[in-house]
C-alpha cells in the first residue's frame, strides 16, 4: 500500500514536470495571450516582467513546486485569482457530470453487457453489438451537434446548453444534465458493455462453470453465483479507464453545452498560457485518475476470491 | 492658447447633434412599435475564461467589452462609418493645429449619485497611461496626450492638452478601453460607472454578469429591467438563442447565418463592412521586397470566391484597403482585378517565376485555414506555389508580426486613421507587412494637423493610393458581423462591433414589436 502511496507520488510529480515543461515550450507566454491582437512589443515586456515570466524556467518550476509543498497552487496568471478557487469552482460541475453519467452507464453497461454475454449469439446480442460498436465508432462531438439539433433545437425538448448554471444549477435542474449526460454515455456504455460481455464470456467457458452446470444448478444460480463476480472483474478494470477517458468526453461536451467545468477551464487556461491553472487543473486531473485506479484495484481484490489471494 | 470660433471642427455639428444621438436609439429598420418596459434580457458573447475582467482599460475578451459598456460611458462612440458620436461627452473643440482641445460634458451621474466631472476624465486617461500597469488596451490611442498640462477648467469642461497634433482626437477617444470611471477607482469588485445599466453581480465561475437598469442615465432608462450577460463557445452560443436560453447570440459564424437565415427560427442580424479579411505580405523581405512580386500575387487572388466560400457570401470582396464604407476610404480606386495571365507576366519580369512561398496560418480567426487553403490552389494558376504551414494559434498575432513572409490578417471595425495609426505607420506595434514609409508616416501628421475636412481627406486618399500598390496587405474581403436575436427581442440593430450600437442593450426590448 505504501509502496502504491509512493509510486502515485512519484507519477504526480512526473505529471507535473512534463506539463510544465510541455507549456512552456509552446510558442509565447501570458504577456502574448493577455494582450491578443493588441500586441504590443513594449507591453508585453511590462508584463512579463510583472508575471516573472523572465526567469529560466527551472527557476520558474522551482518556484510553483515550492509553492505546492506549502499547498499553494498559485495565482492564475490572467486573472489573478488564486488557482485553487478556480479549480474548487470548476471542478463541482464536472463531478457532477462524471458523476450522473457513471449512474446510468454502469447498470446499463453491466445489464446489457451481461445479457449479451449470457445469450452469445442470440438476436440481443446481436443487435447489442452492432449497436455498441457502432456508437462507439462516432466521435463525442458529433453525437453532441446532432441530439441538440434534433432534441433541442428542432423538438424544443430538452435546453441545448447549460449556459450560466454551476454545479448546484446542474442538481436542482437536472433537465440540464440530459443531454451532457447522454453523449457521454454514448462511448463509455458501449466501451464498458463489450468489457461485461467478454467478461461473462470468458466466466462461461470455465470448467468451475461448466461443473456447476454439471451438478445440476438451476441456470439463474449459476448466473449470478458464478459467472457475474467473475465478469465484474475486468469490468470494474474497465470502470477505472472508462472514468479516465471521460475526461476526454468532458472536454467536448463541456464546450459544446456550455458546462462552466474543469475541462473547459483547462482549455482556456493552456490557450492563456496561463501555467499554474494548467498545473493546477492537471494534477488534480491526475491525481483523480490514480485515486479511481487505486479504488478499483481493491474493489477487485474484495470481489474477486483469485485476485484476493494473489494480493 | 486662445480657441477661436473658426477652429471648430466636427464638435460643432456635434454639440448642435445632440437630438440627432436620441434619434440614433431608434433602430431605422424595424416599425415605430411601443417599446415594452420590463423583463430580463439575456445576451451570450464569445469569452475568455479566466481572463474575463470588469476593469474597462483592459478589455480583451468581447463579452467584457459588451459588459463594460453596459457599466460605463466613453466621452465618444463610433458610428457605422467610424465617425464620432458624441456620448458623455456633448461637443468639443480645438484649436487649429488640433493640440488643445476643450471637451464639454453632458450632465450624467454614475451609479453611486455622483456627478461625472472634468476630474473623473482625467482621472480616467491618467489610469489608462499609468505606466507602471500594463496591458491597458487604450495607451497607444492616448499615445500623443500631454496629461501634466490638461486640466479641468471647469467640473463640465475639460481641457486635453496635445504634444503633436492629432485631428481626429474625438474618434480615438471612442476607441478599446476608453471607458470614462470615477477617479480614485482601483478596485472593480463591484464596479461604478455611469452606463446604462448598475452592476448587480458578477459570478467569473459562470461567467455572469447582471446588471439592474440605471433610471437616472442621461440618455433615459433603458427597457429591460434586468440584462445577464454571459459567455459561451461559437456553438453553444447559437444553440442558445435558437434553444430560447438567449435573447442575443453575438459573433456566429457565416455557415449560421446561411442556415438560419432562411429558416426563420431566429432573426439573424448582420452589419455590412465589420472585419478586413486579407493577406498581409512582409515587403521588408524576399521575394515581396520586389512590387512586381507582391503585384503578382494580388493578381493572383480571385476575391469573389474567397468571399462566397470562405464567408458563405456574407460579405464583400475588399480593394487591398482597410476601411470600406468607412470615413475617408477610397473608394474611387479602380477595383483590383483577378488576372492570373498578367500575373505570370509580372512574375517574368521580375524575374521570379516557379515562385514558391509559405504561408504562415492558423485557426485563429474566421475562415483563416480555408482562406489560405483556397488562395494556394489559386496562385497556382499564376505558376506559385504555396506552402501552408499551420503555426499555432494561440499566439498568432503576435507570431506574424516578426515571423513569416506571408500570413493572414484581420482586423475588425476602427476609424481608418486609428488602423494607420496602428497598423501602417513605421512606428505602428502592429504593423505586420512590415511596411515602412517616411513618406506615408509624413503624410499621416500632416493630415492629423489638417482641420480641413476636404483638404484631410484627400490626404488620406492619396496616402490610401500610396499604401495600396507597395505595402504588402492583400485585402480580399470585408466580412459581416453576425448576431443573432430571439423573435421575442425588439428593437436590436445589426451594427459591426466596436461601434456605439454594437451590443447595445439599453434601447432593445423584450416583447412583440414588429
Amino acid at each position: 500500500m505504501c509502496a502504491r502511496l509512493g509510486w502515485a507520488v512519484g507519477q504526480l510529480s512526473c505529471l507535473a514536470l512534463l506539463v510544465f515543461l510541455g507549456t512552456a515550450a509552446l510558442s509565447g507566454d501570458a504577456a502574448v495571450t493577455l494582450l491578443g491582437d493588441g500586441y504590443d512589443p513594449g507591453q508585453a515586456a511590462r508584463l512579463r516582467a510583472r508575471l516573472q515570466l523572465d526567469d529560466p524556467v527551472w527557476t520558474r518550476f522551482g518556484r510553483w513546486l515550492a509553492d505546492l509543498c506549502r499547498g499553494d497552487l498559485g495565482r492564475s496568471l490572467v486573472g489573478g485569482e488564486p488557482v485553487g478557487t478556480v479549480i474548487a469552482h470548476a471542478a463541482a460541475p464536472t463531478l457532477v457530470l462524471a458523476g450522473a453519467t457513471l449512474l446510468v452507464v454502469v447498470p446499463l453497461a453491466g445489464t446489457l453487457g451481461f445479457a449479451a454475454g449470457v445469450r452469445e449469439g442470440s438476436a440481443l446480442d446481436r443487435v447489442l453489438t452492432t449497436v455498441t460498436v457502432a456508437l462507439y465508432a462516432v466521435p463525442d462531438f458529433v453525437v453532441a451537434l446532432l441530439v441538440v439539433a434534433l432534441v433541442s433545437v428542432r423538438l424544443r425538448l430538452l435546453p441545448p446548453t447549460a449556459l450560466g448554471a454551476d454545479g448546484a444549477t446542474l442538481l436542482t435542474r437536472p433537465e440540464l444534465l440530459v443531454l451532457p449526460v447522454l453523449v457521454l454515455c454514448c462511448q463509455s456504455t458501449s466501451s464498458l458493455s463489450r468489457q461485461v460481455r467478454a467478461g461473462a464470456l470468458d466466466a462461461l467457458g470455465t470448467g468451475y462453470v461448466a461443473q456447476a452446470v454439471r451438478l445440476g444448478l438451476p441456470r439463474w444460480r449459476v448466473l449470478l453465483r458464478h459467472v457475474a463476480p467473475n465478469a465484474v472483474a475486468p469490468a470494474v478494470q474497465s470502470t477505472a479507464r472508462v472514468i479516465s477517458s471521460l475526461v476526454g468526453g468532458v472536454l467536448v461536451v463541456e464546450v459544446v453545452f456550455a458546462v462552466p467545468g474543469l475541462a473547459s477551464e483547462l482549455i482556456s487556461a493552456v490557450a492563456a498560457r496561463d501555467v499554474p491553472t494548467v498545473q493546477g487543473i492537471t494534477l488534480v486531473l491526475g491525481a483523480a485518475v490514480l485515486l479511481v485506479n487505486l479504488a478499483a484495484d481493491l474493489v477487485v481484490a474484495r470481489v474477486v476470491p483469485r485476485a484476493r489471494e494473489r494480493a | 492658447m486662445p480657441l477661436s470660433r473658426r477652429a471648430l471642427l466636427t464638435g460643432a455639428a456635434a454639440a448642435a447633434g445632440v437630438v440627432v444621438v436620441g434619434a440614433c436609439g431608434a433602430p431605422p429598420d424595424t416599425p415605430p412599435a411601443a417599446p415594452r418596459h420590463g423583463g430580463r434580457l439575456r445576451a451570450v458573447f464569445q469569452g475568455g475564461g479566466s481572463k474575463e475582467t470588469l476593469d474597462p482599460h483592459a478589455p480583451r475578451p468581447w463579452v467584457d467589452q459588451a459588459r463594460h459598456k453596459a457599466l460605463f460611458d466613453k466621452l465618444t462612440e463610433l458610428g457605422d462609418d467610424m465617425t464620432p458620436v458624441p456620448r458623455l461627452a456633448l461637443g468639443w473643440q480645438a484649436n487649429p493645429d488640433a493640440t488643445v482641445w476643450r471637451f464639454t460634458l453632458r450632465e450624467a451621474r454614475f451609479h453611486d449619485g455622483r456627478p461625472v466631472t472634468a476630474d473623473d476624465v482625467l482621472a480616467s486617461y491618467a489610469r489608462i497611461l499609468d505606466s507602471a500597469a500594463a496591458g491597458r488596451r487604450g495607451t497607444q490611442l492616448l499615445g500623443e496626450l500631454d496629461l501634466a498640462n490638461s486640466r479641468a477648467l471647469d467640473p463640465r469642461t475639460v481641457e486635453l492638452r496635445l504634444r503633436a497634433p492629432v485631428v481626429e482626437l474625438p474618434t480615438r477617444l471612442a476607441g478599446t478601453g476608453m471607458a470614462i470611471i470615477p477617479a480614485g477607482t482601483g478596485d472593480f469588485g463591484r464596479p461604478v460607472g455611469s452606463g446604462p445599466f448598475r452592476f448587480e453581480s458578477f459570478d467569473a465561475g459562470t461567467s455572469s454578469m447582471l446588471a439592474t437598469r440605471f433610471d437616472e442615465h442621461w440618455e433615459g432608462a433603458p427597457y429591460a429591467d434586468q440584462l445577464e450577460i454571459l459567455s459561451a463557445g461559437l456553438q453553444a452560443r447559437g444553440n442558445a438563442v435558437l434553444g430560447g436560453q438567449a435573447h442575443y447570440a453575438d459573433d456566429l459564424d457565416p455557415t449560421f447565418a446561411r442556415i438560419h437565415e432562411a429558416d426563420g427560427a431566429v432573426r439573424v442580424i448582420r452589419a455590412p463592412h465589420s472585419g478586413m479579411q486579407a493577406f498581409a505580405a512582409k515587403v521588408d523581405r524576399p521575394p515581396f521586397d520586389n512590387p512586381d512580386v507582391l503585384g503578382a500575387l494580388a493578381l493572383t487572388i480571385d476575391r469573389q470566391r474567397l468571399v462566397d466560400v470562405v464567408l458563405a457570401g456574407k460579405g464583400e470582396i475588399g480593394n487591398d484597403l482597410f476601411g470600406k464604407g468607412y470615413q475617408y476610404y477610397a473608394d474611387d480606386l479602380p477595383q483590383r482585378p483577378h488576372d492570373p495571365d498578367q500575373a505570370r507576366w509580372l512574375l517574368r519580369r521580375a524575374g521570379a517565376e516557379n515562385l514558391r512561398v509559405t504561408l504562415n496560418t492558423a485557426d485563429a480567426g474566421t475562415g483563416f485555414v480555408e482562406a489560405a487553403t483556397l488562395l494556394a490552389e489559386q496562385a497556382r494558376a499564376a505558376g506559385i506555389t504555396i506552402d501552408l504551414a499551420t503555426v499555432d494559434k494561440d499566439t498568432y498575432f503576435a507570431d506574424i508580426l516578426d515571423n513569416g513572409v506571408l500570413v493572414n490578417e484581420s482586423v475588425g471595425a476602427m476609424p481608418i486613421p486609428n488602423h494607420a495609426s496602428t497598423h501602417l505607420l513605421s512606428s505602428a506595434a502592429q504593423n505586420v507587412s512590415r511596411y515602412r514609409s517616411p513618406e506615408f508616416d509624413a503624410a499621416y501628421r500632416n493630415a492629423q494637423a489638417t482641420g480641413d475636412t476636404g483638404r484631410r481627406t484627400a490626404i488620406y486618399h492619396d496616402m490610401q493610393r500610396r499604401f495600396r500598390d507597395t505595402g504588402g496587405l492583400l485585402v480580399w474581403g470585408h466580412s459581416d458581423w453576425i448576431g443573432a436575436t430571439a423573435p421575442a427581442l425588439s428593437g436590436a440593430v445589426a451594427a459591426p462591433a466596436n461601434t456605439l450600437n454594437w451590443a447595445r442593450f439599453d434601447r432593445v426590448w423584450i416583447g412583440a414589436g414588429a
